[in-house]
């Protein structure tokens, strides 16, 4: 094999032409900022916690430093940009989601546990019991609000001095939100406080109203007669725990599960990620509501991908082997014609089947109709939406299998269909004695690709049926048509929950099956580097 | 050609003429009704493959014109498709460029030179290439989201984001023009780095100029792919503005309110390039495709 100079290792000189010394110099710079900004980044996660996504830019920036600066690298550096790409991109995904498959992740675990507590801190509540009556008092064209006879410190059980706000005048005819400071008031203003019925007119204004007392807490309207004091909820205590000022209670902070919780053993939402160890896992396989539909679930996505192959292989290999005959003519259109699935984008061809296959107004519907008098439910009832899966997926599928068919038909021998038709044999003798064990050997590593994309054709089922019909009885999202991608996807993206620890413990079982397939799919192959 | 012949060729001969006649208009009336559905009039429109009610109507409101119907009625385009093609076409071009670069180099290194952990990191590509993006996709969108966080250029909802992303896919790409170059004679190289070139420089200006035709195929591969990209788009992408096509046309065919003839004329008008383009260059493509043995 021919190799070149640099992966030899022969020292470089340095060059007697200008330009290439400054192009060498601006490459050291472009690597020397690449590594600048990728360790910022670095120390910017590591900052944020995030101590994961800090490794991976360490390891990339370091990595990218030392092929960059070492001679002896040389040949790396051309491979480098790829593999980095590769390692980002799908190594480091599937990594951390093995990871995240013993967390408890989710969309009520996603904070930190410190953001989790800042959050709880934040929250407020509305004293009921403390609640000022207030009234309204005309001054000229304005009003002021009155307030007396509430608590603003409900919490330290002291009987409140009888204290009395009253606001600036307020504009009535006005409704904006707005926050008013209060001044303190022995007694309230002069006049007659306005009528009930005025109070009411004016309530969009009062709603709105945020009330500032010289002490501290807000007030705001609770009820027609009263405004509350809001106060904070939750006090931190110095063994970590939250005391709830509204109900009285006691939280602790329970690092087993992720959330705090209560005496009487109530979850606080929202909670923390916490290791959860092989929950996931053991719920996959124990839960019943789980269980089941999973099972199913495997089951469909084996059959689906098996039956894909099958019909698409057998189509394209009739087909092939129709159009190798050499007694036919017009090949090369029919040829032309029978790859467009092919060549039409697939999320264009699966939306024009869903419109197709359209209960009420689909085509299919109508000429089965005028046919045989039948509008089978194909998106309701789950035997018939699996046919229609099958249906389009070897529409999309053959042009694939009806290339591949045509590739290794035509590297086989002529002389060997002409002794057999010297010996008197038939097309379908050619067939079983002659194209099929030729062909076979080199097409299974090929099947076993296809069969492992459609084990994973989340895009037809997404852009088709999107998993319906459901499931009865599954906890999570869960349909009769749902492959395991498009299960995992719709358990971490579209059901309410979010739970990303379970939808990353399906994802780690079939990455082991894929990857099952592709070893022995490479040592079918017999890839040569 | 066959010498001897069996009897009965002609019957034969019929027979697999009609086959393939029937299997042809199976395949080619989906598209063909797709096209006569954009032409007719109104959403639900029915009938023979040649309209009768012909109505330009949802090719109008493909190109983002609003249409005045005969009752006097004006219908605003219900999606931005050009929009849509246009973010397609922009992450699609970049993405690819940025593929054939990162590959032809790799696979300079894996063609021609010697180093450690060469056939490891070449089988070990292939392994991981096999893995679906689908089921990584907490872990990508975890990833873009804090990285936006700090780069907001790569966040969520960035094009930035779903390009970057379509860097780990280039183990099919490095394969197949590793084979290319395989194909070429070193002893070119060699010449020229006997004349003084640089490893670079004969690369660049030896084996580079040789290597267009292969490097246009995975281009026009990379750029099907990327137009065809469906789950990172789905997730990577929020705002109805900054969807690629392929997110973005099942809105018509919302479980609610299907609009079918407007999806029709979408689907032709963003269809039709992509077809054809896969057409001109199949020979290459299918090539490219069959080569890896995964289809895109």
């Amino acid at each position: 094999m021919y190799t070149t100079n640099a992966s030899r290792g022969l020292p470089r000189h340095r060059s007697r032409h200008p330009t290439e010394r400054y192009g060498r110099w601006a490459g050291r710079a472009l690597v020397a900022t690449l590594v600048v900004s990728l360790l910022w980044l670095v120390l910017a996660f590591h900052l944020n916690g995030q101590w994961m996504f800090a490794l991976l830019f360490l390891v990339l920036g370091s990595s990218l430093a030392v092929v960059f600066t070492k001679r002896s690298l040389m040949s790396h550096r051309y491979i480098f940009p790829a593999v980095a790409g590769l390692g980002v991109f799908v190594i480091f995904p599937l990594l951390y989601t093995i990871g995240i498959s013993f967390s408890n992740y989710s969309s009520s675990n996603l904070l930190s546990e410190e953001r989790v507590r800042d959050q709880l801190l934040s929250r407020t509540f509305q004293a009921e019991g403390a609640a000022f009556d207030f009234a309204l008092y005309r001054d000229g064209e304005r009003a002021r609000l009155y307030l007396h006879g509430g608590d603003l410190t409900p919490e330290d059980d002291l009987p409140e001095a009888s204290q009395g706000f009253v606001t600036p005048p307020l504009n009535l005819d006005n409704p904006e939100p707005r926050r008013v400071g209060l001044q303190a008031a022995d007694r309230p203003p002069s006049g007659e406080p306005l009528p009930m019925r005025e109070v009411i007119a004016a309530r969009s204004l009062l709603q709105g109203l945020t009330l500032l007392t010289p002490e501290g807490p807000e007030l705001r309207m609770a009820g027609l007669r009263h405004y509350a004091p809001i106060l904070d909820r939750y006090e931190a205590r110095d063994d970590g725990s939250l005391y709830d000022r509204r109900d009285d209670r006691v939280l602790t902070p329970d690092p087993a599960i992720g959330f705090f919780v209560t005496d009487d053993g109530e979850r606080i939402t929202p909670g923390w990620p916490v290791a959860v160890g092989l929950d996931n896992y053991t719920q996959i396989f124990t839960d019943p509501d789980i269980r089941g539909p999973f099972l199913q679930i495997f089951v469909w996505t084996f059959v689906f991908a098996g039956l894909t192959v099958v019909f698409t292989l057998a189509v394209g290999f009739v087909l092939a082997s129709l159009l190798q005959w050499d007694q036919l003519r017009g090949k090369a259109i029919y040829r032309t014609l029978l790859i467009l699935p092919y060549a039409v984008p697939a999320f264009i061809s699966i939306l024009i089947f869903k419109g197709m296959f359209n209960q009420h107004f689909g085509e299919v519907n109508m000429i089965l109709e005028t046919l045989f008098g039948i509008r089978p439910e194909w998106f309701t009832d789950p035997w018939l939406a699996r046919s229609m899966l099958l249906i389009v997926n070897t529409w999309l599928g053959y042009p694939y299998m009806l290339l591949l068919c045509m590739g290794l038909i035509q590297s086989i021998p002529r002389d060997l269909f002409e002794a057999s038709a010297v010996d008197g044999g038939g097309p379908l003798t050619n067939l079983w004695r002659i194209t099929l064990p030729l062909i076979l050997k080199p097409l299974t590593p090929l099947l076993i690709a296809a069969f492992a994309f459609n084990f994973n054709n989340f895009v037809l089922i997404a852009l088709l049926t999107g998993g319906n019909p459901d499931i009865l009885g599954a906890s999570t999202p869960a349909g009769t048509t749902d492959l395991l991608v498009s299960y995992t996807y719709r358990i971490a993206f579209q059901d309410a929950g979010q739970n990303f620890g379970l939808a990353a413990a399906i994802a780690t079982l079939i990455f082991l099956l894929v990857a099952g397939l592709s070893w022995l799919n490479l040592r079918l192959s017999k890839v040569k580097v | 050609m066959a010498m001897v012949q069996p009897r009965s060729i002609r019957a034969r001969r019929l027979g697999a003429h009609l086959l393939l006649i029937g299997l042809v208009s199976l395949v080619v009336f989906p598209l063909l009704l797709v096209i006569s559905i954009s032409f007719r009039e109104g959403n639900f429109a029915t009938g023979s493959l040649i309209p009768e009610r012909f109505s330009l109507e949802h090719w109008a409101l493909a190109f983002g014109i609003p249409w005045e119907r005969a009752d006097g009625s004006v219908i605003q385009p219900p999606f931005p498709v050009l929009l849509w093609l246009w973010n397609s076409v922009k992450v699609a071009v970049v993405s690819s460029l940025l593929i054939v670069l990162l590959s032809t180099t790799s696979a300079y290194a894996f063609a021609r030179m010697r180093f450690k952990g060469k056939a490891p990191i070449l089988k070990g590509m292939l392994i991981f290439q096999m893995f679906p993006a689908v089921l990584s996709l907490v872990a990508l969108y975890a990833l873009f989201d804090r990285l936006g966080q700090l780069v907001p250029a790569l966040g969520i909802n960035t094009h930035g984001s779903l390009i970057v992303a379509s860097l780990g896919a280039v183990a099919l790409h490095i394969w197949t023009i590793k084979g290319y170059f395989e194909s070429i004679d070193g002893s070119l190289e060699e010449a020229a780095m006997v004349d003084g070139a640089s490893t670079w420089q004969a690369f660049r200006y030896i084996l580079l100029p040789l290597s267009v035709p292969i490097l246009m195929v995975v281009f026009i591969l990379a750029f099907v792919m990327s137009i065809m990209e469906y789950p990172m788009a789905s997730v990577l992408l929020v705002d109805e503005h900054k969807l690629t096509l392929a997110v973005g046309a099942q809105q018509y065919l919302a479980d609610h309110n299907q609009r079918w003839g407007n999806f029709a004329a979408a689907a032709v008008l963003s269809g039709l390039p992509i077809t054809l383009m896969f057409l001109l260059c199949q020979r290459w493509i299918v090539g490219g495709l069959t080569a890896g043995g995964v289809k895109g």
